[in-house]
């Protein structure tokens, strides 16, 4: 879990705040309402998860309760790749 | 205080109408040489002849496109006594009817020109003969018996004027780069006028791009006397607490015969006059109504996109077949905007977040080749009678703000950008703080611009350490706060969107940067029927459900254009106006930026300025060379800091080879 918050957390920094790491964003910060993404910015965390972990978001996933923090993100990175396994033990 | 000994032209091909003066607070004598430099340094925006007049302490300088009065227009000019001196830039369209009546007062002219009648009217009246004319203006008036300068700007911004005080002289002109003619003159970038334009995309005036230079905000007149500034509002948008009844057919006729009346005072000159088409109603409109006054065929012009996505010519193309046209284009593709951005920067004379006004540079040009000098457009329009979006969307948000949990009411807004993909995806939640339907955003009287003004805030993470540290404690939304009239709370919101965008962008942006500015770079005057403050004032009176009937935009226009227009433009949801943005710089050289681009965003180069913070321009411009810059945001920040960055090359760093550049 720690090690996936690592990675979302550079994405974030990296791609939406340009490297500049920000004291107010902690694991649990809502990235909506500090305004570090916008609505092209979700669409590019899709585009991050879906590429760098091999998964489908599915319209019905796209709410906050799973892209909102890094902790949300993580877990959410978490239960999708648990059961892409299962699925693909099957 | 003697009259002014010597009025000479410097030569009939100098620069278009462009003013610029000096008065010495220590009455000595008025250097005409840097006089000459100053009017030299805009000649472009008066190619036809310049003067300069020069008397002990004060001097006034005009270059001249020539509309009116071809012959006898040649400025400064002065009254029956030579106490009273002016410099103009703009026009006076009533001016036949104020001449009339002040020759009945027994006033004497010896030109037919519009300028003469400014100073008889001020002779008339003082400062309040402003308030009779109906026109565009920026104009300066020597009186040599009081030794006092009387300065006017007029009501919405559409011709500019800055000034500045420096080593004990008031130094005015209509542009930045002529001011700065004078080497004494400090050259720094003001970094509230930074934060004010990485906010609303516009400076506040008088807050300009610069430190210690002032822009005069519309609607204000200024006296300059013994070193002394006196800044007065004669002029502001107002809108009524609660509307008279009317029938809606008598709004509808009123606002058609005021607009034929205003193209009809608009199409006064003594050369031809041409429009701009866009293919939305506006300028439609427009073309519709000049058709009106002429049998000979109207000549238009139009800007086109290599770009579907933002190219509306299949509509100019229904526009010019219903009303005959003679029509040319501008074909417009990412490398023209890359190529012309310098150029535009040049003179918007201050950072830009969009790229929209290069396209509008490139049509000027055209129309300078066609052999044009003035050319009317719908201008103003979006403004006064709620055409842009941010109104439609602003009444979605509260519809959608009474009742928060509503799943359906969110899907308005994906109806109102069809053509914004990513809105498109977004689930409701993201939406709703992307919208701003959130309780402590329903209560704010920027409610209608939060969107827009929050977003283009967050271009501020790029600013440096120390950017941030000299604006610590500033805020932009308070300085707004403060410019709003006491009546703001009690008007319509619909209203009070109109008022903000009425007075930032349309002045700061639309009428300047996007507007005098590129059309000014080829000597075109733009003249805005829609501008002519009776439509504006009407337009101001009538009930908001007048010009947005539910969604339904400038539906008074609508009904007073019925018969005027193709029904393709007259029914057609209104499209933005909007120009490929950061892709434009990464065309030419396999995607490593022109020259000039990847020079000014090298980090070197941002270090060096100390305006942004390197290292994340670097990932920014990275972003945006791999092709994954999609959003607006991300498109806006390269726009404002590259805009920014060639501010700085072409006013603090390199201002003799730009001015140069310039006068070629």
């Amino acid at each position: 879990m720690e090690e996936t918050e690592k990675i979302v957390r550079e994405f974030i920094v990296d791609n939406f705040l340009f490297g500049q790491e920000d004291d107010q964003l902690a694991n649990d910060t809502s990235l909506l309402q500090a305004g570090v993404i916008d609505s092209t910015g979700v669409l590019e965390l899709v585009v991050f998860l879906e590429e760098s972990y091999t998964i489908k978001v599915e319209d019905d996933e796209l709410v906050p309760e799973n892209l909102d923090s890094i902790v949300n993100l993580a877990r959410f990175i978490q239960t999708k790749t648990a059961s892409a396994a299962v699925a693909g033990g099957d | 205080m003697g009259r002014f000994p010597n009025c000479s032209l410097i030569g009939k091909s100098c620069a278009m109408c462009g003013i610029a003066g000096i008065v010495n607070f220590d009455d000595s004598r008025v250097d005409r040489s840097l006089l000459e430099r100053m009017i030299g340094a805009i000649g472009y925006r008066g190619p036809d002849e310049s003067g300069v007049m020069c008397d002990r302490n004060a001097g006034l300088a005009h270059a001249r496109l020539s509309i009116i009065d071809l012959e006898g227009g040649s400025q400064p000019i002065h009254n029956e006594d030579k106490t009273l001196w002016i410099t103009f830039n703009g026009e006076i369209y009533n001016y036949i009817e104020l001449r009339e009546e002040l020759i009945k007062k027994g006033h004497r002219f010896y030109t037919r020109s519009d300028t003469e009648v400014i100073l008889h009217l001020f002779e008339e009246k003082g400062e309040d003969c402003v308030k009779e004319f109906n026109g565009q203006w920026a104009f300066a008036i020597w009186d040599a018996t009081s030794g006092r300068l009387f300065l006017s700007r007029d009501r919405l911004g559409i011709r500019p004027l800055f000034y500045t005080l420096a080593h004990n002289a008031f130094v005015f002109a209509s542009e930045i780069k002529s001011i700065f003619t004078d080497p004494a003159i400090e050259r720094r970038i003001d970094r509230r006028a930074l934060d004010q334009i990485f906010t609303l995309w516009v400076t506040l005036p008088p807050t300009t791009a610069f430190e210690g230079i002032s822009e005069l905000p519309p609607g204000h007149s200024m006296t300059v006397k013994d070193g002394d500034i006196t800044v007065k509002q004669y002029w502001a948008p107002d809108f009524p607490a609660t509307y008279r009844e009317r029938d809606r057919s008598d709004w509808v006729d009123e606002l058609r015969s005021l607009l034929i009346d205003s193209t009809r005072l608009r199409l006064r000159s003594d050369v031809p006059v041409g429009a701009y088409l866009s293919g939305g109603l506006d300028s439609s409109v427009t073309t519709a109504l000049i058709k009106g006054f002429t049998d000979s065929r109207l000549r238009t012009f139009s800007v086109c996109f290599e770009d579907s996505e933002f190219d509306e010519s299949s509509f100019q193309h229904d526009v010019i077949r219903h009303l005959d046209t003679d029509h040319q284009e501008v074909r417009c593709s990412r490398r023209d905007i890359g190529s012309v951005f310098p150029d535009v920067v040049w003179h918007a004379e201050k950072p830009i977040v969009r790229t929209a006004p290069a396209p509008l540079f490139l049509l000027s040009g055209l129309v300078r080749e066609a052999g044009y000098k003035v050319v009317l457009t719908g201008e103003g329009s979006d403004e006064i009678l709620g055409g842009y979006d941010i109104y439609k969307e602003a009444k979605i948000r509260r519809f959608w703000g009474a009742f928060p949990d509503s799943r359906i009411r969110p899907l308005l807004l994906k109806r109102l950008y069809p053509y914004m993909k990513n809105i498109q995806a977004q689930p409701i939640a993201y939406l709703k703080a992307f919208f701003h339907v959130r309780e402590e955003d329903l209560d704010s009287p920027f409610f209608s611009h939060l969107p827009r003004w929050d977003m283009t805030s967050k271009l501020k993470m790029f600013f440096s350490q120390d950017v941030k540290a000299e604006l610590d404690g500033y805020d932009v939304y308070d300085d707004v706060r403060r410019r709003i009239p006491e009546d703001f709370e009690r008007w319509d919101e619909f209203c009070r969107a109109q008022f903000l965008e009425t007075t930032c962008l349309l002045p700061g942006y639309i009428l300047s940067s996007q507007g005098d500015r590129v059309a000014m770079a080829h000597s075109i005057e733009g003249r805005f029927p829609f501008l002519d403050h009776r439509v504006v004032e009407l337009a101001a009176a009538m009930p908001p459900l007048m010009k947005m009937k539910g969604l339904n935009e400038k539906f008074v226009l609508k009904k007073a254009s019925e018969d005027l227009v193709p029904a393709s433009v007259n029914k057609r949801p209104k499209q933005p106006y909007r120009a490929p943005e950061a892709v434009s710089f990464f065309e030419r050289t396999g995607g490593d930026g022109t020259d000039y681009v990847q020079e000014l965003l090298s980090s070197d180069r941002i270090k060096e300025d100390g305006l942004f913070n390197a290292a994340a321009v670097e990932k920014l411009v990275d972003k945006v060379r791999r092709g994954q810059a999609v959003g607006i945001k991300d498109n806006m920040a390269l726009v404002s800091v590259l805009s920014t960055e060639l501010v700085v090359e072409q006013f603090l760093r390199n201002f003799g080879k730009w001015s140069d550049h310039g006068r070629d």
